[in-house]
């Protein structure tokens, strides 16, 4: 027992040392490629978004046509109501353990497209309940 | 949860979507359609909340803020009259627009959590998404407001125009396109603030010229917008979710905007220009020289039941005395009397699209005794009476025949064709178009002027004596 084990258990930590330092290194380059394949991912995003954008578009437009005259107005309170899934981008918001300007807002957003799910599907309700076929 | 897991719920919430607007295509489907819309909307929030992202943070202050909305959204739509639907419905609207303005905000200021970039690098097609989220979501929150206004009687119902104000709206939406390039561009605080800035500012001016008889068109464009602010927000978020609930419901308030459109044989740009109904308008035929026929409770009474069949024609007027009520107990009265009787709606009577079809329903009204235009408009000849209850444009022969009339073209009821024509009104005045009707100096036509439900309740006192 001396200076000579000292010794080794320096080199030994300095050797793990380094590993680790390798480890970190090629973490890094991994994260850039992953960034790189991320933004690179995030470009042709439009493109697929612009898809079911305009093939949504074309459902909604023969599905709206069906629809009977006497429940338009049904249909825009249930479309104002399905409208509120925005909250989903609410939620992402207000996730983040992270409190900031982007939380808050995310709150008030979550606030504000509850009212407007719970209150737009229950005035649907109503009015479709109203609606009743002729006793026979 | 996984982004694979996540992404195929989100798809079968926008299949649940499509099924409920689906199923509003009959009353008898339509209950089962709005289970798949509620399916929908639970699928899709329970997904968000396990990804694991929002899973980090604590879901105390998510839940406690869903309980908030929810508790006020549940009392306001039970507390809420059927008469005050189209106030609420513009009410929603705004909720919508400035929730998608706070969620473009709170991806502006927080990119990481959506993967956009981080603050300062943001991609430039992001920032091009987001300001037009933020924009179509500011102008829908204030443009509904107006509207709500409008339609609450607080903001005049007459359109509110001056010079030189498609130049300011021009103005306004030319300086907001610049500002969203300097924003794609720079990232700047201030351009992403003023384009919110301007958008309200449109919103209340593009909608403050528009009468309240356009409001069945306002109403479902402020719809249609509500749906591509969502879709703008779901471009920014790489979200396709929220992509396709926007294009479905923005499709959806575009096709109502049309509907209402051509049932007033307008086009969309002159409704926006707005205006309309403020003056009253130069007609080529005088009426000053001639009188009307005007009748009692007691003379409809007895010449309705002694008709064979009559077609009632409802409109705002039926809404604004809540006289669906005495109405439906008056037509029971007639049906045990032996007459047939059947309701007649044209598309823009009331406030927003199928307003009447609600109210009626409301009053316990079958909805099978209730015809769209095309369905009834030819019965009106084999009519006896035809009993218009607080509609007045809608009926105008003017439409038909006088072209220098502003409702020329516009699709009628052809109430004139029906043996006699009965009108409830509370005056002899025009109606929101500010044009004289001809036909309450017709030969056939008798008036009964005074408040829609007295005038229904004399009417049943008369029949049942």
């Amino acid at each position: 027992m001396g200076s000579n084990v000292i010794a080794q258990k320096a080199s030994e930590i300095a050797k793990q040392a380094q590993d680790l330092s390798e480890q970190a290194n090629s973490l890094m380059q991994t994260e850039t490629i992953v960034t790189v394949v991320e933004s690179s991912a995030s470009q042709p995003f439009f493109i697929t978004g612009l898809t079911v954008f305009v093939l949504a578009c074309f459902v909604g437009y023969y599905v709206v046509w069906k629809v009977t005259p006497a429940l338009h107005s049904p249909l825009m309170s249930v479309t104002n109501a399905i409208s509120s899934v925005v909250i989903v981008g609410a939620l992402i918001a207000a996730g983040p353990e992270l409190f900031g300007a982007s939380k808050v807002f995310g709150y008030m957003a979550i606030i504000l497209a509850s009212v407007n799910i719970f209150g737009g599907f229950l005035v649907t309700r109503r009015m479709l309940e109203m609606f009743k076929k002729k006793a026979k | 949860m996984d982004i694979t897991t996540s992404n195929f719920l989100y798809l079968l919430a926008s299949i649940c979507f499509i099924m409920a607007l689906r199923g509003l295509s009959s009353p008898d489907t339509a209950r089962s359609g709005l289970a798949f819309g509620v399916s929908g909307m639970a699928l899709a929030i329970i997904t968000t909340i396990l990804a694991p992202s929002v899973m980090a943070g604590s879901l105390f202050g998510i839940v406690i803020c869903i309980a908030i909305g929810g508790g006020i959204g549940y009392i306001i739509a039970k507390k809420i009259d059927m008469r005050d639907l189209p106030e609420l419905v513009a009410a929603f609207h705004s909720l919508v627009g400035l929730a998608a303005t706070f969620i473009g905000m709170a991806a502006f200021y927080n990119p990481e959590a959506y993967n956009i970039g981080i603050p300062g690098e943001i991609h430039m097609g992001s920032l091009v998404e987001m300001a037009l989220g933020v924009a179509i979501g500011a102008l829908t929150f204030t443009g509904s407001i107006i509207a709500f206004g409008k339609l609450k009687g607080i903001v005049s119902g007459k359109p509110i125009v001056f010079s030189g104000q498609h130049m300011l709206n021009a103005a306004i939406g030319l300086a907001m396109f610049v500002m969203i390039i300097i924003f794609a561009a720079t990232e700047s605080n201030f351009a992403f603030l003023m384009i919110i800035l301007l958008a309200l500012i449109l919103g209340v001016t593009m909608i403050i010229p528009i009468g309240g008889a356009d409001m069945p068109v306002i109403v479902s464009m402020l719809n249609s917008y509500s749906g591509w602010a969502a879709a703008g927000i779901g471009f920014t978020l790489q979200n396709n979710l929220l992509i396709v609930v926007g294009a479905l419901v923005g499709s959806s308030g575009a096709i109502l905007s049309y509907i209402m459109c051509k049932a007033m044989n307008r086009s969309f740009i002159s409704v926006i220009l707005g205006g309309f109904g403020g003056e009253q308008a130069a007609s080529s035929v005088d009426n000053s020289d001639k009188n009307a026929k005007i009748g009692s409770a007691e003379d409809a009474g007895f010449i309705m039941k002694n008709a064979s069949s009559v077609i009632i024609v409802p409109g705002y007027g039926m809404a604004v005395a809540q006289a669906q009520h005495a109405l439906k107990e008056m037509v029971d009265l007639l049906k045990s009397e032996g007459v047939s009787v059947k309701y007649a709606i044209h598309p823009v009577a009331g406030r927003m699209p199928g307003h009447m079809n609600v109210l009626l329903a409301e009053a316990n009204v079958p909805y099978d005794d209730v015809l769209e235009l095309e369905e009834i408009n030819r019965d009106f000849k084999q009519t006896d009476v035809a009993f218009v209850i607080g509609a007045n444009d809608i009926t105008n022969p003017a439409a038909k025949n006088d072209p220098a009339s502003p409702i020329y073209g516009m699709p009628i009821l052809d109430v004139e064709n029906a043996g006699t024509v009965l009108f409830i009104k509370r005056s002899l005045g025009s109606g929101y178009a500010g044009i004289e009707n001809g036909l309450f100096y017709a030969d056939n036509t008798m008036m009964l002027l005074g408040d829609a439900k007295k005038m229904c309740e004399g009417i049943i006192k008369s029949i049942e004596n």
